[in-house]
């Protein structure tokens, strides 16, 4: 923004900002002086200021100025309430200020405030946000119902030969997850199997049962550990993955593109994501099992338990039940990362930003849902004893 | 039955809770170049995501050839669909195929079609909108212009009687632009498409438009309705006026 008042350096600082309101008669005078900077010291206005526009306006004393000044000037437009809507969009004369600084103001009460747009988008109040939070929340949930419903519609669909989605894009998934994610799955199982162990040996050799570290890691691993550990990688790694292509799609119009010529983006993007997560999950899970069951060995080897013997007594612990429960509820939670991922990809904003939250809020919620739903097969499975 | 090839009476579009525009009623008839014009942010592109069936209208009806689209469910839109192709602002191009995979795409679900036939449409469909020879590239690797023209060559895959382009000038520069208005020109005389537009590119709107829907901000309703050039030098409505004369001095209420 120009000055059309350049200052000149004075050497005992800038006169201070000052608005002071006058009455002359029957005329109301606002009378400007010093120098406006966003820089400088905030202006000081007399009070009260009068709730109508001035009549006049003097800048005798008015030195140096930025956008301050317009916008100090602005508000008080703004600000005058007694108008009627009609004078409200009548721009007041600005008599006595300087050409440049009238054709500011002018240009800035041109357009009228759009009433439409004035509604705030905010919560005003915390009874008003709690009312919002708990409708968020209550419509979350229902897109996730509807969803998941619509997952099984398609894959209906699917069975009966009516869903259309690309071979090519379903093998491409299934190497996204599945190959491409065995070092990270590799890494992670190795690295718990060898906590447990740790941890356990600590404990058991005060009992000189150290030998039971088999059963713990390989129990742990079947039961629990190689499902959940390999969950949350597929979390982060994949379910984001899901999001963030979907909501880029979504914010590039692919999805529309893909619906105005028939497709069901459904059956096209979520159909494979969905089939792809679901097969590998368990596959992925048994190798996590094995991994894990490995590092547990290694920590074994340096505590002095044989190989060999390891491997017979984590045979024994593990059996068949243990093993299934573990890949049963990897195909759960496949499903549900799936879901999550692809959910809120498909419900992004058109914007990056918007991608990025998508993003974020998939990892979150597919690794809450996960948590809670394996805590429900603990539950269940303690029910049932087994 | 309606002679209209599109007709839309009593359309009105809402944003939640705020009302984009009331009350729109036009008609489009068989290969008329249909601009919808208006300023930014007027509701131009929710106008055409309407006409598509991407969007419920709040109240109104949308006609195709007397065919009702907006009572239709989206489950039944299939006759509608295929007679529809859309080029999005961007070009919507399927980021992770090639040009000839995004072509292709729509051929190979509509039909059952031989895969030389499939390859031989997707060439001469890249070769008519100057693209001969990009089959293999990705949207990534072409330029903005390119991508629009890819995003055209898709629009028609399907030989559509009614082509619907959202802001196809824009971000172009004036050379791509004019070969732009050139080949909707061609695409119309020689497909005998309807070719409804939004833009807000004067040029192109003198050029290749006989029809224009200009959509008032102001008032939230058509300003508008008409050829052009008659509306530039006749309108009754002095925002249009000043809109297609691009206001010799600059008005910033408008």
């Amino acid at each position: 923004m120009s000055s059309a008042n350049p200052s000149t350096s004075v050497a005992a600082g800038p006169p201070p900002p000052r608005a002071v309101w006058t009455r002359e008669g029957t005329d109301t005078i606002l009378a400007l002086s010093g120098d406006w900077h966003r820089d400088g010291p905030a202006a000081e206005e007399s009070e009260p200021a009068p709730d109508h526009h001035p009549d006049h306006y003097r800048i005798d004393g008015l030195g140096a100025y930025d956008s301050t000044l317009p916008a100090f000037l602005l508000a008080r437009c703004r600000a005058v309430t007694t108008a009627t809507a009609a004078d409200k969009e009548k721009i007041p004369a600005f008599d006595g200020l300087p050409d440049n600084l009238r054709g500011l103001l002018e240009l800035a009460l041109a357009v009228p405030e759009d009433s439409q747009a004035l509604v705030t988008p905010h919560a005003s109040s915390e009874v008003r946000k709690l009312g919002k939070f708990t409708l968020r929340i209550w419509s979350g949930g229902c897109a996730i119902v509807d969803f998941t419903g619509q997952s099984v519609l398609s894959l209906g669909r699917m069975v009966s030969g009516h869903a259309r989605f690309r071979a090519a894009d379903f093998w491409l998934t299934l190497e996204e997850c599945g190959a491409q994610a065995l070092p990270i799955v590799s890494l992670i199982s190795f690295l718990i199997g060898m906590i447990l162990a740790f941890v356990g040996n600590v404990q058991l050799t005060n009992f000189g049962a150290n030998i039971f570290v088999a059963d713990l890691v390989g129990i742990a691993m079947v039961r629990e550990m190689g499902a959940v550990m390999t969950a949350i990688i597929m979390c982060g790694r994949t379910g984001a993955a899901f999001a963030a292509h979907l909501g880029s799609m979504k914010a590039n119009e692919e999805i529309d593109a893909l619906r105005t010529f028939g497709f069901d983006p459904f059956d096209f993007l979520v159909l494979p994501r969905l089939l792809a997560l679901v097969l590998m999950m368990p596959i992925l899970t048994v190798y996590a099992n094995i991994v894990g069951i490995l590092g547990g060995m290694l920590v074994g080897f340096m505590v002095g338990i044989p190989p060999v013997l390891y491997w017979t007594e984590t045979l024994t612990a593990v059996d068949l039940t243990n093993f299934s429960l573990g890949v049963i509820k990897s195909v759960f939670f496949g499903a549900a990362i799936a879901i999550s991922g692809c959910l809120l990809g498909m419900r992004a904003g058109n914007s990056a930003a918007a991608v990025g939250q998508a993003t974020t809020r998939a990892v979150v919620a597919s690794i809450t849902i996960v948590i809670v739903l394996d805590s429900a097969f603990a539950a269940i499975f303690t029910l049932l004893d087994i | 039955m309606n002679a209209a090839k599109i007709c839309v009476r009593d359309l009105t579009m809402t944003y939640g809770r705020l009302v984009v525009m009331h009350d729109l009623n036009f008609e489009v008839a068989d290969k008329d170049i249909f601009c919808i014009i208006g300023g930014s942010g007027c509701g131009k592109s929710t106008l055409l995501r309407h006409l598509i069936g991407l969007l419920k209208p709040a109240k109104g009806t949308i006609l195709y050839d007397g065919d009702d689209l907006t009572n239709t469910p989206p489950e039944d839109r299939g006759p509608f669909i295929r007679r529809f192709g859309v080029m999005y602002q961007s070009g919507a191009l399927w980021s992770s195929l090639t040009l000839a995979e995004n072509i292709s795409l729509p051929l190979e679900q509509s039909a059952k079609i031989p895969a030389t036939t499939v390859r031989d449409l997707v060439s001469y469909k890249l070769a008519l909108v100057g693209l001969a020879g990009y089959e293999d590239y990705y949207p990534a690797q072409i330029s903005g212009g390119m991508k629009k023209r890819a995003g055209i060559a898709r629009a028609m895959a399907l030989d559509p009687d009614i082509l619907f382009l959202d802001e196809p000038g824009a971000g172009l520069d004036p050379l791509s632009s004019r070969r732009l208005d050139d080949l909707i020109l061609r695409l119309r005389d020689s497909q005998n498409s309807t070719i409804v537009i939004v833009t807000h590119e004067l040029a192109s709107i003198f050029s290749i438009s006989n029809k224009v829907l200009f959509l008032d901000t102001a008032t939230r309703t058509q300003g508008a309705l008409g050829n052009p050039a008659d509306l530039r030098d006749h309108s009754d409505n002095p925002a249009v006026r000043l809109f297609l004369n691009r206001g010799a001095t600059p008005d910033p209420t408008t």
